[in-house]
């Protein structure tokens, strides 16, 4: 198997591995499930070299190739990028929340989570196909919902998580959209078809629809203007999610669409446009928001926004480097912003609290995590000799560079610099807020250093962050220029990755932004009183409004298109069936095709009259039950009689048994519901549904005719061809139906057996009104098993049993088979019931018709079990001929033990409806003897 | 001759739908069973026309198709099963509701506790 293959599968049996070792002690269970996603990690770092020098990994297999729809995955230098991402960040957290969750968190579940998530991170980072990566997209968002809400008793937590899932979940519907706009344009959801033919999308008409489309999915899941709110809520989560999902992996998933489609989607005025407006004002937005938040994760959180806006505003700028500058801040921000969380989760673990009008000193208390959180916090705010102050200088350069608003373009390095000065003064204030400023203030625990290995991780990330800061080329340099190609899908330009380039504007901007910083920091309590003039509005409560809103309105179309009427229903779905119709017969010139017409004799037209005029009379009396049930009779004799005449003598024998089948049952029910029913519809309502009825009617009528009179191709010679020599028999219908589709058979008599089951169960314990007397209050005669009909039907069956074996026998060669010998047989029994009565049967025939339902599918599914014996597909057939003294010579074949089967299943389908129907009428007979 | 099977077709169709437009359930069954002969017949009818040619091989000249035939088949006996279960559900419906009424709810009892139905919708 493909190493690549194993990347996404080790840490999806990974999420097994908790949940498995969760009952030992927690440093077990958090080895053990650091193992595999530890193991991806090596198989990265072997593959690496080959990425490195431009040899991309693939691995595919089918799914449905029918489709053209594969299973595959990639490794180029972007994915990976990602997966070390994914799987470096990923190990470290699970060590952090060994440290982080307290005892009574479920760590098992809590790591089954995380390895969740991080399998379907990874299929978006490496799924070669869009769909597939589409389907592990959305279940990051259903991984992230489970880790939101993994302290699911804080109300908090579950309104965040529904908000997360609701926003990015939408995104995805949107992004599904347009992949499949986009791949029936490509007419592939290949990434390598897709990637080499960004020229034909950009031109195509529908790329504003799918850029619009896309970038919604993007923008929802970076937490983009303005659906920027889900994420400060999400901070719900324990801080490890916070540190994983909500600051390195997830959150980029959206950018890493950007930058992933960048070679096929960028490059029009459409996409600098929205992109970069839209990534400005979440910078700006963010960076702004962040310096009042009182909560350290809420200023975290927006922060975060703020930098996730900052590489989107880069990815939609038009400048040679901004793509590089773009991923390399991709990394950057992962590395500090991550530590940062995780800095934040210490002192809330230690302290109790993450408000910073209650943290205020804490340097005393623990230096060791407040340098680190000081370093990063640096990195932040870009201060010289960390990597945040490398690519804020690319940042800045490339906004010098741009024109993507024409003369205007002189306001984004302007508004660039005072998003930079809103994060030095946020970063300054996580820094002097928390750990100087004076002693803390009632805080819940006396603060105190947290344990030696909690600290690791952070100092892990930290030393990336100075190590990338002072040897940027050394560290970073080659992954940078993969990702940078793979994102560029063309040559990369010159870049360098020093960290000093001499005296310059982006400098300057640096200069400014970090002293503007400090002063705003400095002058911030006029700020806060400034700011404190605004309510702030609470997205959560926003957006509840807006949920509901939608809620209710869609109740009231509901309620508008649903009003609980069966026949208002009825009458939509017929009128729409009907101009469905209607319209594409308008096309049809004439209704009279090339075919030339069968004549027609006295007799035909004397069945067509007494079938229309048996119609109408069920149609026009079916207030009078009885009357419109013999009416009805007519018409199906005659329906079995058409059969007949047009050469089906296997359809007529099947409609003539089930029509006297069907009489019976309707008569039985006719018992139990009331014989006439009392009210004229309403004038207006009979003029409507005759109406729609004679419309249809003659649509129906029209197209029957249409197609009757044109010329048949059809793939029945096959079948007539091979019905002799393949099935064994010569009566074609009968081998269609055990051979040729033996298969479809054995579904209908299922169905067939399911549908009498659900009967069954319906009929017991039903209670229902027994009527003692007809509708004219004329009493039920006494003797209700007439001597002539019982002598009568009794002497009638054996010679119906021995026609119906008959019948059974030779259905193979001439009409008949076991649906037909199962009906008769079936007539014959329960005309048995009607002569003598259920009382008198029960003692006879005792034979339990589910079992004969069950058998009767058994015998059929196991005949066609029985070709596996011969290493031949399921439900292959065999015959042969055999000779036998005084018998003579016949057939043996294995489709006669599935036509028996199929015997079985209708004999007991029918005889378990109607036996168990009858019994509803005997069971309370005596009570109303007694009453007469 | 097609001509005055498709009149049939047509016509049973018609009287199918009148009839499952009721607002009863025993007329809603006949209903469905009307409109299921003519959705045979019509399935019936793309294997085209043809008198004495059963599909028996070696007692005629020319063949019938015998594949809507044997779709038909089928689906008379599942028709059945169909009807079977919708005529129980209707028993069923009036054992525990009370009422044979397509909706569940007699018009005339809504009627006489609630005195308003502008729209007509039952009947």
């Amino acid at each position: 198997m493909n190493t690549l293959l194993w990347l996404p599968l080790l840490p999806l049996l990974g999420s097994l591995v908790p949940l498995l070792t969760a009952r030992y002690h927690r440093n077990v269970c958090t080895l053990f499930t650091a193992i595999l996603p530890f193991i991806a990690l090596l198989l990265v770092a072997q593959m690496t070299p080959d990425v490195l020098n431009g040899e991309n990994h693939y691995a595919a297999a089918q799914w449905i190739p029918l489709l053209n729809l594969n299973i595959a995955f990639r490794l180029d230098g972007l994915s990976l990028l990602f997966s070390i991402l994914i799987l470096g960040i990923g190990l470290l957290v699970i060590l952090y929340a060994r440290y982080y969750l307290s005892p009574n968190d479920s760590i098992g579940k809590f790591y089954s989570f995380l390895m969740l998530f991080m399998f379907s991170m990874l299929g978006v980072a490496l799924s070669d196909n869009l769909l597939q990566m589409w389907m592990f997209w959305e279940l990051t968002s259903i991984s992230s919902f489970l880790l939101i809400s993994f302290w699911g008793h804080k109300s908090e937590a579950r309104k965040g998580a529904r908000m997360a899932l609701t926003i990015t979940g939408a995104g995805g519907l949107c992004l599904l959209a347009g992949i499949i706009i986009l791949g029936n344009v490509v007419d592939s959801y290949s990434l390598q078809v897709i990637l080499e033919s960004g020229e034909i999308i950009r031109a195509h008409s529908a790329y504003p629809v799918i850029l619009v489309l896309f970038l919604l999915g993007a923008f929802t899941k970076s937490a983009q203007f303005p659906f920027h709110f889900w994420l400060p809520h999400a901070m719900a989560a324990p801080t490890p999610v916070s540190a994983y999902l909500h600051s390195a992996t997830m959150v980029k998933a959206g950018i890493f669409l950007m930058a992933r489609m960048h070679p096929v989607l960028a490059d029009t005025e459409l996409w600098f446009l929205i992109v970069s407006l839209t990534g400005l004002t979440t910078l700006l937005l963010g960076a702004y928001i962040a310096l009042f938040k009182h909560d350290l994760k809420g200023l975290l959180a927006y922060s975060t926004i703020s930098h996730l806006g900052l590489i989107t505003l880069l990815l939609g700028l038009d400048t040679r480097l901004s793509t590089v500058a773009a991923l390399f801040h991709i990394i950057n921000h992962a590395t500090f912003k991550a530590s940062l969380f995780m800095a934040a989760g210490i002192i809330d673990h230690e302290t109790g609290s993450r408000d910073m009008r209650q943290l205020n000193g804490l340097w005393k208390y623990m230096p060791h995590t407040a340098t680190l959180a000081m370093v990063a916090a640096s990195s932040m705010a870009g201060v010289p000799l960390l990597n945040g102050f490398l690519s804020k200088e690319m940042f800045f350069t490339e906004t010098l560079h741009q024109a993507a608003l024409g003369s205007l373009s002189w306001m984004i390095p302007v508004l660039a610099t005072v998003g930079a000065v809103f994060a030095v003064a946020y970063s300054m204030r996580f820094i002097h807020d928390v750990f100087f400023n004076g002693e803390p203030i009632n805080l819940p625990k006396t603060p105190h250093e947290a344990p030696r290995y909690m600290r690791v991780p952070v100092e892990i990330l930290v030393a990336l962050c100075l190590l990338v800061g002072i040897f940027p080329g050394f560290i970073i340099g080659d992954l940078l220029y993969a990702a940078s190609l793979a994102a560029i899908n063309g040559p990369v330009p010159e870049y360098s990755l020093s960290i000093w380039h001499g005296f310059n504007y982006p400098l300057l901007m640096s200069f400014v932004a970090t002293a503007g910083g400090l002063v705003i920091y400095y002058f911030r309590q006029h700020l806060f009183a400034f700011q404190a003039n605004f309510s702030e509005p609470d997205a959560k409560l926003i957006f509840d409004k807006i949920v509901k809103n939608i809620i209710k309105r869609s109740t009231t179309l509901f309620n508008l298109l649903e009003n609980g009427s069966l026949q208002r229903y009825n009458y939509l779905l017929i009128s729409l069936a009907a101009i469905m119709m209607a319209a594409p017969l308008m096309d049809l010139s004439t209704t009279l095709g090339v075919r030339p017409e069968l004549p027609y004799n006295i007799v035909d037209v004397t069945a067509a009259v007494l079938l229309v005029i048996g119609a109408l009379t069920t149609a026009i009396c079916h207030r009078r039950r009885m009357l419109a049930l013999i009416s009805l009779s007519i018409v199906g004799f005659v329906v079995s009689l058409a059969f007949a005449r047009f050469s089906a003598p296997d359809l007529a024998l099947t409609q003539l048994s089930v029509e006297v089948v069907t009489a019976v049952l309707l008569m039985l029910s006719l018992f139990f519901l009331p014989q006439r029913a009392q009210k004229q519809s309403n004038p207006r309502r009979l003029i409507r549904d005759l109406g729609i009825s004679a419309v249809v009617g003659g649509l129906i009528g029209t197209i029957c005719y249409a197609l009757l009179t044109r010329p048949l191709s059809s793939i029945s010679d096959f079948f007539i061809a091979n019905s002799k020599t393949g099935g064994g028999g010569t009566n074609v219908v009968n081998v269609i139906l055990v051979d040729f589709r033996g298969f479809d058979t054995l579904g209908e008599i299922t169905v067939l057996g399911i549908a009498a089951l659900g009967i069954y169960k319906l009929i017991a314990r039903m209670k229902l009104f027994m009527p003692s007397s007809d509708y004219k209050g004329r009493p039920w005669s006494n003797d209700g098993h007439p001597m002539m009909l019982a002598v009568l039907s009794q002497s009638l069956l054996p010679i119906a049993l021995l026609v119906s074996a008959y019948i059974f026998f030779r259905g193979h060669n001439m009409p008949g088979g076991g649906f037909i010998a199962g009906l008769i047989t079936s007539v014959a029994i329960i005309q048995q019931y009607i002569a003598h009565g259920v009382d008198w049967m029960k003692h006879r025939v005792k034979v339990d018709y589910q079992i004969l339902i069950g058998s009767g599918i058994a015998i059929a599914a196991l005949t066609g079990v029985g070709s596996w014996a011969f290493d031949k597909p399921f439900l292959t057939s065999w015959f042969d001929y055999f000779y036998w003294p005084v018998v003579g010579k016949f057939e043996l074949a294995s489709a006669m033990i599935f036509d028996l089967g199929v015997y079985l299943t209708v004999i007991g389908a029918t005889m378990l409806i109607l036996a168990n129907l009858g019994k509803l009428t005997t069971s309370e007979r005596p009570i109303q003897k007694e009453e007469v | 001759m097609e001509g005055i099977y498709a009149f049939c077709v047509g016509m049973l169709t018609a009287c199918g739908i009148f009839l499952t437009l009721r607002g009863r359930t025993f007329s809603v069954v006949l209903g469905l069973t009307m409109l299921s002969y003519a959705v045979n017949l019509f399935l019936f009818a793309s294997g085209r026309l043809a008198i004495n040619s059963a599909v028996i091989l070696g007692e005629s000249e020319i063949y019938a198709d015998p594949l809507p035939q044997a779709l038909v088949l089928t689906a008379i006996v599942i028709g059945f099963a169909m009807t079977a279960f919708v005529v129980i559900l209707a028993m069923r419906a009036r054992a525990d509701l009370g009422n044979d009424h397509v909706d569940g709810k007699d018009p005339d009892e809504v009627a006489a506790s609630m005195t308003l139905n502008k729209k007509g919708e039952i009947n």
